[in-house]
């Protein structure tokens, strides 16, 4: 089949000058996608351990409170925080308020930022708290 | 989808005409998950320890275990649809998009299986320790 180049196409990626509120439609995506795989998993093996008795949570537990556990755990705050933040700027867009230009740009980069703020202090405090 | 008629070379072709029932459920379960998540992030917060006894005392109890299942719950539920969505917009293949929904399905099924029944074994175990 021979392609219609004269054949006109929506505008995509490529064509938008790059803004805060595409970055945060693929942040919600991306997070919600490691949300959906690592915790999901992390979530089931926690509760699981717990159920199968001391040394089964106790490794479980181990291996989160190592180095690579509490990276893990904090890049998975930072996903469910943005997510959240996402998902709320979705519920307000979802019934029409928020599009203005200053207002949309605004608030995306709020939720991009904030929420990865808000897990730092998070773990500076359970840090902080356990040492 | 047919070669003749003009229905019969677009049928097949379309949305399957859920589209808004999945983005209703996907706000549904995000309004459960939200007040879920806070419940869970405070309570962690505020547990003594985490160790084995302390999480089976709290997982114990009625009103931390029926919230707990009901977490699970929800959060596969919005995480079935929305891995859905991204895979129906990135997997272009047919057969392949059909395998993931598949495995996706197999996958979050078992997932809120496992972490309900570690949840109520815990319960109705209840705390001899």
């Amino acid at each position: 089949m021979q392609k219609n180049r004269a054949r006109p196409l929506s505008p995509h990626l490529s064509i938008w000058r790059w803004g805060p509120h595409m970055a945060m439609s693929i942040a919600n995506r991306v997070t919600g996608g490691a949300l959906s795989t690592v915790a999901a998993v992390a979530l089931v093996w926690w509760l699981v351990a717990a159920a199968s008795g001391p040394e089964a949570y106790d490794s479980f537990r181990d291996l989160a409170t190592s180095w690579f556990g509490v990276l893990v755990g904090f890049g998975l705050t930072v996903a469910m925080f943005t997510h959240t933040a996402g998902g709320l700027r979705h519920y307000v867009l979802d019934i029409g308020a928020g599009y203005e230009l200053r207002t949309n740009k605004n608030w995306a980069w709020v939720s991009l930022f904030a929420p990865t703020a808000v897990a730092v202090l998070l773990w500076a405090y359970i840090l902080l708290r356990n040492a | 989808m047919g070669t003749g008629t003009g229905v019969g070379r677009v049928r097949g072709l379309g949305p399957a005409g859920h589209g808004a029932k999945n983005w209703f459920h996907e706000r549904i379960s995000g309004v459960a998950n939200f007040a879920l998540f806070i419940w869970l992030l405070v309570s962690l917060l505020t547990l003594p320890s985490i160790d084995h006894a302390s999480v089976l005392a709290w997982l114990s109890s009625p009103l931390t275990a029926v919230p707990m299942i009901l977490f699970v719950l929800t959060t596969f539920w919005h995480s079935h649809l929305g891995m859905t969505v991204i895979i129906e917009d990135y997997v272009h293949d047919e057969g392949l998009k059909f395998g993931s929904l598949i495995l996706l399905g197999f996958f979050n099924f078992a997932g809120a299986a496992l972490a309900s029944f570690a949840v109520l074994q815990i319960a109705f175990r209840g705390t001899v320790s």
